[in-house]
Parts: structure tokens; C-alpha cells; sequence
């Protein structure tokens, strides 16, 4: 049985609304996330994607509707219970350090809370080995690349064994290398721990390795399904100022130069493949 | 307008504890009018390569010639204004360097700076403004009113009002969504060629490298090791990857697809569309002969 672990019940966020009728960042928005999932909310910059993160960890309030988390409802009297099961990590990799090590870093909300010594020891090597970074546990944090910072950010969510990971544009600022990393860690940690993750992006390539996608626009929710329905939908995307994964546009691009494709591509891999047999049957 | 690096050397912090090589012996000749993409690794030396281009950052060895404007290491370099404003150098971020109360005064600041009219001035932020794909009543609005979209052209509308003659881009697009990056490419394109620009584009993403480029230089540990044109640079695989980089995802995709069905594309296809074009040609060639 799956149970609940985040919804949004027709949610409406309007910053200054006291200037004057303004068009709301986010309107009438619902969904509902379960234990388990890994949830990719794309939309364009300006579609209300990093409002929504806002309002999922309550740094804003909704003016109307709710944001329940953990079956609780998001207010200021549950903010705190909430966000100790909640690790979030942000896009830029230089501003959420604070340890002069990586392994003092991974602790420091754990210090934070009064966890014993013996036990921090035990979480903070627990996290790095889960993200791969034990081998720079003694290393400067700023000597690091953009995709190992983010690595040990997500350590040092991960110490907090939170029900709930949200990566906030996390991959935005990295070079390829680094968002392959960042990419490869959540999938592993996807694999070994189940643990139930948001992704707030706009890279597609990242959502289609979700399970479930929200796609964002002007502040609404446009669209919601599996990666493949998703992104079957092509011009609507496009449109909307987002993209298609590389082999999708590049089966369109081949079905408009004239080749017979059959089928929606998601992988390189299987558009080679129909390719192959389109050519051998040719 | 070039720029020329010769045996350029560059240590941070000289002469210090804490002097750190981050340039070596790097020789890079960028011809007046092209368009050159310098791409390497993280932490390959190329956002210390994009200082010297202006002179924020003068070389501890070797020349770099700005134009006919010659900066020597070891050599006191005075009065660089003209050289500033000859080269415009678009930062990561640039909107995080907005500052005025509108719009239209932080467009008008550089030119201002430079002692160009107030009049000129502002008929150049109003003619960028709508170059830029802005809306005109923007003018008056506070730089942080505006979406982050919004923010990054009006950063760039402030560089590009002092009509520089080089313009040197630092990773533009980072951190806007694949349809504002797009559109932001194509605008610097096409400025390179109505204002007939010199333009460096420094970047992280092989398939703007290979689609807007002429002209690709590699920077490898403070060294740059490679120049030459995007088809020679990018059809060589071993070579990118001695520099930990890889070619444009077109070009993986042509050698995946050439593997496996034995056809032969003949020439490297940097960007989808020529890719696209490529294989149908080949198919309607090769295909039915099986």
C-alpha cells in the first residue's frame, strides 16, 4: 500500500499582493506525492517551480488551499516537525557550506540537533559512502568540483534520514560531468534506500529517469504522468518554453527528413536500434 | 578586432604562500571577427584564459595584445578604459550585478561611464531593449521586478550599450531553462554577425560549441593545448577525452549509429539537424541494397 507523503490541495500563491492584482506565481495547484516516488517538477523559469519548493518546505504559506506534509498540514506551529524529516538541497553548490571539512559539513545539522557523538560518527560516514564521498571526508569543501559539492550536500541531507529529499535546481549550475554525478548518486540512492525524491528542474534528460513527472506553466499545472506520456505530448512541451530528451528530437527530426521511425524514442540506444532494423528491412 | 596571448603565464596570489598556477606558457590567437568557443574541464584555466581578454587579470609572464594595445607582464599597464570598453565581457550571472533604480538608468551606466551623451545613451538602451526581445514599458521598471529571464537581458543590454567591438561570453545560458538558452544563443549569433563582432564564447556545452562556433581552442590544465575548426576538434574523440571532455551528443550519435549499421555519414554532423539530414541521405543511398 502506498501511503501519502506530500499534496498540495488546490494551493494559490500570489507574492505582493497588496501592489495591485498580480497574476498568482502559483494557482490552484494540486497533487499528491507517495512513499516511494521520485517526482521531477519541470517547468519553464517563471512557471512557479521554485515557489512550489517554497511552499513545500515552508518558507512560504499558500494563500489559499494547503500544503500537507507527512499527513501534517504546513503551518507555522508544524514547520519545524516537518522540516527535521525534510533534507533539501539547493542550486548553488557554494552557498550551503559551512564545515571546514566535508565530514564536519555532513555533521553540522546533526551537532545542530544534539546527536550523540558516537552516533553522528556512524551517520556522517553513512551519508558519504551513500553519495561516494568518503574518500574526501578530511578535504576542504570549497576544493571541490560544482557535482562533488552537491554530493556532499546531499550527505549532509542525507545524515538527517529524511523521509523526503528535495533537490531544488540542484543539477542547474553543474557541468556535465557534475550533473552525470548528481544524477547517478540519486539513482543509486533510488535503488538501496527507496527514499521518496522531488526534483525541482529543468533539464529533461534528468526528469525522464523519474517515475513521475509535473510539468509547470505560468503557474499552473499543465500536465502529469510517467516521462513517457509526458513527453508524447512533444509540440505542447515545446511550446511551453521546455524541451524534448535528445533522442526524442532527434526521432522527429528524422521523421520530418523522412525516415519511417515507427516509434518515441526515450534512449539513444533503442532510436539506433529501430534505426538498424529500419535499415536492414529497407 | 584580435587579441593575441603569448606565452602567457598567470599565478594567482604571486609571490605569496598561497600562489596558485593557473595559466602556463598558453599561446591563443583569436582573429578579428571570428567566433571562438573555448571549452575544458572545470578548472582548466578557462575563466582565468576570459580575464586577460580585457585586462582584468594581467599576465605574471608572457604579452597579450588587446587590439594594438599591448599589456606586458612586468609592465605597468595605465589608462585601460578604452580597452574595457572595446571588449564587453558578459559574466556568469550578470543579472546578480544589476544595481539602478530602472531599468533604463543601469543600461545607460556603462555608456554614461565612458562619457557618451545622455542622449545617445538612452537611444541605445531603448533600440537594446527591443533588440533584446524585452517589452518597451520594462524601461522604467526596477531591474528586481523582473523575472530571472528577463534579469539576464537586461545584464547583457548593459554590456552590449557600450558597443564593444569583442564580446566575451561566460558560460551565458547557465541557470535559464532550454528555451531562454536557445533563444539567448541565437541573439548573440546574430548580433556576431549585424554588428560584426568578434566573439568568444566560453562555455561547458559541446553542442553550442559546435553549432555557433568557427573557431575551438582547448584549455587543459592552465594550458591550451588544441585549437582548430569545430569538425576537426569534434571528430576526434581520443583527443577530447585525453582532455576529460566529450564531443557533442550529435556526434556520439552519428559514431553509435555508424557502428552499428556499418554506413558511413562521411562528414562529422555537429549539430542535430545536419545529423538528421545525414542519416536520411544515407539510408535513402545505402538502404534496399541489402
Amino acid at each position: 500500500m502506498n501511503s501519502e507523503i506530500l499534496s498540495f490541495e488546490n494551493v494559490t500563491f500570489t507574492y505582493n499582493a497588496e501592489d495591485g492584482p498580480v497574476r498568482p506565481a502559483v494557482a490552484d495547484v494540486s497533487f499528491s506525492i507517495q512513499q516511494g516516488e521520485w517526482i521531477a517538477l519541470v517547468g519553464h523559469n517563471g512557471s512557479g517551480k521554485s515557489t512550489i519548493a517554497k511552499l513545500m518546505n515552508g518558507l512560504l504559506f499558500p494563500n489559499k488551499g494547503k500544503v500537507k506534509v507527512f499527513g501534517q498540514e504546513m503551518s507555522e506551529e508544524t514547520l519545524w516537525d516537518i522540516r527535521s524529516d525534510l533534507g533539501m538541497v539547493f542550486q548553488n553548490p557554494d552557498n550551503q557550506f559551512v564545515g571546514a571539512t566535508v565530514q564536519d559539513d555532513v555533521a553540522f545539522a546533526l551537532e545542530n540537533n544534539g546527536v550523540p557523538h558516537a552516533v553522528m560518527v556512524e551517520r556522517v560516514h553513512e551519508a558519504l559512502s551513500q553519495v561516494k564521498m568518503e574518500d574526501y571526508k578530511d578535504h576542504e569543501p570549497h576544493h571541490l568540483s560544482g557535482g562533488q559539492k552537491q554530493r556532499v550536500a546531499i550527505a549532509g541531507a542525507l545524515a538527517m534520514r529524511p523521509k523526503l529529499l528535495i533537490l531544488d535546481e540542484a543539477t542547474s549550475m553543474l557541468d556535465p560531468q557534475g550533473r552525470m554525478e548528481v544524477i547517478e548518486t540519486i539513482r543509486r540512492l533510488r535503488e538501496s534506500t527507496g527514499l521518496t525524491v522531488i526534483s525541482i528542474t529543468h533539464d529533461l534528460e534528468e526528469a525522464a529517469l523519474a517515475e513521475r513527472i509535473i510539468v509547470m506553466n505560468l503557474g499552473q499545472k499543465n500536465m502529469e504522468g510517467t516521462p513517457a506520456a509526458v513527453f508524447s505530448q512533444g509540440s505542447k512541451l515545446t511550446d511551453m518554453g521546455l524541451d524534448l530528451p535528445f533522442a526524442m528530437r532527434m526521432t522527429h527530426l528524422l521523421q520530418e527528413a523522412g525516415v519511417g521511425l515507427q516509434e518515441e524514442h526515450m534512449t539513444e540506444d533503442k532510436l539506433v536500434d529501430e534505426l538498424w532494423k529500419y535499415y536492414s528491412k529497407a | 578586432m584580435e587579441i593575441l596571448l603569448k606565452g602567457v603565464g598567470y599565478s594567482y596570489a604571486k609571490d605569496t604562500p598561497f600562489e596558485k598556477r593557473a595559466l602556463t606558457d598558453v599561446d591563443l590567437h583569436i582573429p578579428s571577427g571570428s567566433y571562438t568557443a573555448i571549452i575544458g574541464h572545470t578548472g582548466s584555466g578557462k575563466s582565468t584564459v576570459l580575464q586577460h581578454l580585457n585586462a582584468l587579470l594581467k599576465p605574471t609572464e608572457g604579452v597579450v595584445m588587446i587590439g594594438d594595445r599591448k599589456i606586458e607582464a612586468g609592465v605597468k599597464a595605465k589608462d585601460l578604459r578604452n580597452v574595457r570598453r572595446q571588449v564587453g565581457i558578459v559574466f556568469q550571472f550578470p543579472e546578480q550585478q544589476l544595481f539602478d533604480e530602472t531599468v533604463l538608468k543601469d543600461i545607460m551606466f556603462g555608456p554614461l561611464n565612458f562619457g557618451v551623451p545622455e542622449k545617445e545613451a538612452e537611444r541605445r538602451a531603448r533600440e537594446l531593449v527591443v533588440q533584446l526581445g524585452l517589452p518597451e514599458g520594462v524601461l522604467d521598471k526596477s531591474p528586481f521586478d523582473l523575472s530571472g529571464g528577463q534579469m539576464r537581458r537586461v545584464a547583457i543590454a548593459g554590456v552590449l550599450a557600450m558597443e564593444p567591438e569583442v564580446l566575451v561570453l561566460d558560460e551565458p545560458t547557465a541557470g535559464l531553462d532550454p528555451r531562454g538558452r536557445r533563444e539567448i544563443m541565437d541573439l548573440f549569433h546574430e548580433l556576431h554577425i549585424t554588428k560584426n563582432l568578434t566573439t568568444v564564447l566560453v562555455t561547458h556545452s559541446m553542442e553550442d560549441a559546435a553549432r555557433y562556433a568557427d573557431r575551438i581552442a582547448i584549455m587543459h590544465k592552465g594550458r591550451c593545448v588544441v585549437t582548430g575548426e569545430p569538425k576537426a576538434i569534434f571528430s576526434n574523440e581520443e583527443q577530447l577525452q585525453d582532455y576529460s571532455l566529450q564531443p557533442p551528443r550529435s556526434v556520439r550519435l552519428q559514431r553509435d549509429f555508424e557502428e552499428r549499421t556499418g554506413l558511413k555519414l562521411g562528414e562529422v554532423s555537429l549539430t542535430e539537424e545536419v545529423l538528421a539530414k545525414n542519416i536520411a541521405l544515407a539510408m535513402a543511398d545505402g538502404g534496399g541494397s541489402l
